[in-house]
């Protein structure tokens, strides 16, 4: 037995420690130099998984079922294997929205919903006020142990203003405030307490490790020795297998259900939520805390069973109670030193658990239970002035009050009745209830709120009736009878036997029944209806939160002032940080100051944001529909958004993919500008570097310098005149133009070179045609390239050019075939593209490349087609369609 | 290593970690035996649970970018 003051003191002087870490993360945060900006300390802080329970029960839970404490660590083990695919997806999820509890991110995903976000707060309030009344238990059953004289029956429990529990309530609310409500940030992050968590975590591990190496070695010869003694009795060595009597079943779905509710329940408490969602860091350090923290759970368990064991070896059965061994075996050795570091490793658990989630909590019922009332109010309503942020403040530190207050109540009232692994795994089964909502909500787009609303309420319901209520009832606040013949006596409504099922765990029982009914209700209501407008831009934004949620599209449509929003922003956040806000966003849209802000869709996501992480975003969506005129959003805008913003990237991916083309446009380009100007300055030298050059041969290199320089000039000009068609800077002149006589004239310019290469080249046309809107200068550039084109591969002798003009229902057909050397078939596309020329590199034609590529822009731009179609040997032969009503000569493209 | 894979990995490990630490693969180890002086039953399940975390971080630490 140790005296009070030293166990009040210590007890204290530990607390007075934790703040003192805290203030230290804090301070370290304000100057940018974070402690807690590593994978090892989140790890650390998500550890306040173990509580006063796993601190204390564990050991008893392994005294009287063996390993049957185990499934709600394994569970856990399992769901961080998949954190980094599900939980990654719920931190990019809240950090780009600015989400802060559970309740915010259900409400969130469900159209930003009011009524969703009360719910799930009031399920949490509800179903947390027994696990915080579990910690008070622990504490208070510890120091009891602490401050009786072993063996001495414990005090008997006293009115409240007498019990010291009252008191360890209330100091432990006024710390939570300190910690968790002292002041308000925009995203919730909360340094200075995950600091403190991850310190109280090393605390209690080592704490329980060096009870369990005491245990092993100070009062054992080892643990070979200690299991060796437990196998010699029989009743000892049943609990190291899975059943304790002979012939006993296993009861694996049992098994099975605990694994699953704490693998849940891992991710699903708003403690872990906070922990591991909400003060997250950066997303990599999950990567290496989803093997620390499952490596943690390991470690504080490792002598649970040793613990168990020896205690029971020690006392005997029954002789003292098993929930208390950690303290009671240093205490009967006289080990008054290390009893006190336990007790102190149990409050830390205890205290850890009940700052972080009543600090979670709180958070929820001021953000979604209190904020939205209020906001009704005239007084507080969105069109009234004044600073709200301390207000905020204010009701966080009560809610924190009240959520300690009601778990003294709940242990005042129905703690005695309880193991403490009881009382935990109700709520447990109570936040299980979330995760059809959440889970569902992050990969299934077709989920609606009233679906969620809906399964939460049936799935808690359930809950409550089938386990909460029990659990009342069990310590004799309601009559016994409802709970043996059901109420009034009706037995198909037997709170652990429903509809008469049986053989079940009233445990299993209550989660079968809450989660069938929960996710039945979610998946047929969902079914019922398509989701609204609002429902499915948000589930667009969390089901493909994965890509890149900051960039996701924006789903308003309306009217919004810089001068209403900026205000609003300041009476949530402060006015100075408002500012401070609005100045960066107006950095990052690149405008000189917030007077010049563009007030529009992205604006209003941005300050909906920003409020979203100080009150909810349910609440932050009310204010903002109040300051700003909205219009209705339909599913027929929501798709358009989508469309919208589809076609931005549609757009962006078609910039680059033309800058790529300009690329390779400029490399061909200077490449074939090189080519004449290599073979220009090779002949160059040559002629100054032998001056007495024949006058033959310098007359034979000047012609041949002449030709490159031309072929040059004209490559600079086609090129300068394909950019210009492209870009649709060409200048057209548009007149009605007689094709015929244009052929005519086209053929009458080529004669002379179709002459000296021995060929004939022959117009065939109908006496007159209707004429076409075209630009009579480009269309004979096309001709003449075509014309030139079929020159080049004619055959020494017999060459012959048929041109041909025909009219036909759709407009006139120009062909040009030539009885040439002809284009093989895998070529005929590509000639059309740019420096693609035809004929293999020994034998082709000078030429630009670029004449093709040109012809088909011009004649693309009178509505037209140019074609080619040959067979190689025979000829080829060119078509050119040109419509009556050419679309782009109407409107005269003179740019 | 490609992040898709390391996802697959821990969801394949995810389901071998569920079947082993439940009915039936479990009672597997429920043997009067012990190794080392340690009895087999709970040492087997804190190997397996040890194998789980020894595997996962294997997989995650190898895991660059």
């Amino acid at each position: 037995m140790l005296s009070v003051p030293l166990v009040v003191g210590a007890s204290f002087a530990y607390l007075l420690l934790l703040v003192a870490v805290a203030a230290f993360g804090d301070a370290r945060a304000r100057q940018r130099r974070s402690v807690i900006g590593n994978a090892w300390v989140y790890a650390l802080s998500m550890a306040v998984y173990c509580t006063a329970w796993t601190y204390y029960g564990s050991v008893g839970r392994a005294a009287g079922s063996g390993v049957w404490f185990l499934p709600i660590y394994l569970g856990p083990t399992l769901a961080m294997l998949l954190a980094w695919s599900v939980l990654r997806k719920m931190i990019r999820i809240a950090k780009a929205y600015r989400i802060t509890s559970i309740a915010d991110f259900i409400a969130s995903r469900y159209g930003k919903s009011p009524l969703l976000a009360g719910t799930v707060t009031l399920i949490t309030v509800v179903g947390i006020v027994p696990y915080i009344a579990l910690q008070l238990k622990a504490v208070a059953s510890g120091y009891a142990l602490m401050t009786t004289p072993l063996g001495t029956p414990l005090a008997a429990p006293q009115a409240w203003w007498h019990d010291s529990t009252f008191y360890f309530a209330l100091a432990l609310a006024g710390f939570t405030v300190l910690f968790g409500a002292r002041h308000l940030d925009h995203s919730e992050k909360h340094e200075g307490m995950v600091a403190a968590m991850a310190f109280e975590s090393v605390v209690k591990l080592l704490a329980f490790v060096t009870v369990g190496v005491f245990v092993c070695w100070g009062l054992f010869d080892g643990p070979a020795d200690l299991f060796a003694r437990a196998r010699a009795v029989p009743e000892l060595n049943a609990l190291l297998h899975l059943t304790q009597r002979p012939g006993q079943k296993f009861a694996y779905e049992q098994w099975f259900a605990l694994s699953l509710l704490a693998m849940l329940s891992v991710i699903f408490l708003p403690r872990q939520f906070q922990m591991m969602v909400v003060e997250n860091v950066e997303e990599r350090h999950l990567k290496r805390a989803a093997w620390l923290f499952p490596l943690y759970l390991l470690l504080i368990n490792l002598f649970v069973l040793p613990i168990a064991l020896g205690g029971l070896l020690h006392f005997g059965r029954g002789g003292m109670d098993a929930d208390s061994f950690v303290l009671s075996l240093p205490l009967s050795q006289g080990q008054g030193a290390l009893a006190l570091l336990v007790f102190i490793g149990g409050l830390s658990a205890a205290t850890g658990m009940v700052i972080v989630e009543a600090t979670a909590v709180s958070t929820m019922v001021c953000n979604d239970l209190v904020m939205p009332m209020l906001l009704r109010t005239r007084r507080f309503g969105s069109r009234a002035g004044g600073d709200l942020s301390r207000l905020l403040l204010g009701i966080r530190a009560s809610a924190i009050v009240a959520i300690l207050l009601l778990g003294y109540a709940y242990f005042a009232i129905a703690g005695e009745a309880y193991a403490l692994v009881s009382i935990g795994l109700i709520s447990f089964a109570a936040v299980a209830q979330f995760a059809p909502a959440m889970l569902a909500g992050l990969y299934w787009k077709g989920g609606t709120r009233n679906a969620a609303f809906t399964g939460l309420l049936l799935g808690f319901a359930l809950w409550a009736y089938t386990l909460m209520l029990p659990s009342v009832a069990k310590s004799g606040w309601l009559p016994a009878g409802y709970l043996n013949d059901g109420p009034w006596g009706i037995a198909l409504l037997k709170p652990e036997q429903l509809l008469g099922l049986t053989g079940l765990d009233n445990l299993t029982h209550a989660l079968f029944w809450s989660l069938l009914a929960n996710v039945g209700a979610f998946v047929a209501v969902s079914l019922w209806r398509p989701p609204t407008a609002r429902e499915a831009s948000q589930a667009l934004l969390f089901v493909d939160g994965f890509q890149s949620p900051a960039a996701g599209p924006v789903f308003w449509r309306g009217r919004a002032q810089v001068r209403e929003l900026l205000p609003l922003a300041g009476r949530l956040l402060g006015a100075a940080r408002a500012q401070q806000l609005f100045g960066d966003y107006a950095r990052q849209r690149g405008v000189a100051g917030i007077a010049q802000i563009p007030a529009d869709a992205q604006l209003v996501q941005f300050v909906e944001t920003q409020l979203a992480g100080a009150i909810g975003s349910a609440s932050a969506r009310v204010m903002v529909a109040a300051a700003v005129e909205e219009e209705a959003l339909g599913l027929d805008d929501v798709m358009r958004i989508l469309d919208e913003a589809s076609q931005v990237r549609a757009a962006n991916e078609k910039l680059q993919s033309l800058d790529r083309l300009k690329d390779d446009f400029m490399s061909s380009v200077t490449h074939e500008l090189r080519t004449p100007l290599t073979s220009i300055r090779a002949l160059s030298e040559l002629m100054e570097d032998d001056p007495d050059m024949p006058p033959a041969q310098r007359a034979q290199f000047l012609h041949i310098i002449t030709g490159e320089t031309e072929r040059l000039g004209r490559l600079v000009n086609q090129v300068l005149d394909l950019a210009k068609i492209e870009a649709g800077h060409a200048q057209w002149s548009i007149s009605d133009v007689d094709l015929r006589a244009l052929l005519e004239h086209a053929l009458q310019t080529t004669a002379e070179m179709f002459r000296k290469r021995g060929a004939v080249a022959l117009l065939d046309a109908p006496a007159a045609v209707p004429s076409l809107a075209l630009d009579a200068d480009r269309m004979t550039q096309v001709l003449l390239n075509l014309l030139s084109n079929a020159a080049k591969f004619l055959p020494a002798e017999g060459g012959r050019v048929d041109l041909r003009l025909r009219e036909r229902p759709t407009g006139l057909r120009i062909e040009i075939e030539d009885n040439g050397s002809g284009i093989p078939a895998d070529q005929q596309a590509l000639i059309f593209e740019r420096f693609r020329q035809g004929g293999d590199s020994t034998n082709r034609p000078q030429g630009t490349g670029l004449g093709l590529p040109i012809s088909r822009q011009i004649v693309e731009h009178f509505g037209g087609t140019l074609s080619v179609r040959s067979v190689p040997g025979q000829g080829a032969c060119f078509t050119v369609d040109l419509p009556w009503q050419a679309a782009t000569t109407t409107t005269g493209d003179n740019r | 290593m490609h992040d898709k894979l390391v996802q697959q990995r821990l969801a394949a490990l995810f389901a071998a970690g569920a079947l082993l630490l439940n009915f039936p693969l479990l009672a597997l180890w429920d043997r009067d035996a012990t190794v080392f002086g340690l009895p087999l039953f709970p040492l087997a399940l804190f190997g397996l649970w040890a194998l789980l975390i020894g595997l996962a971080a294997w997989i995650l630490e190898s895991h660059e970018g």
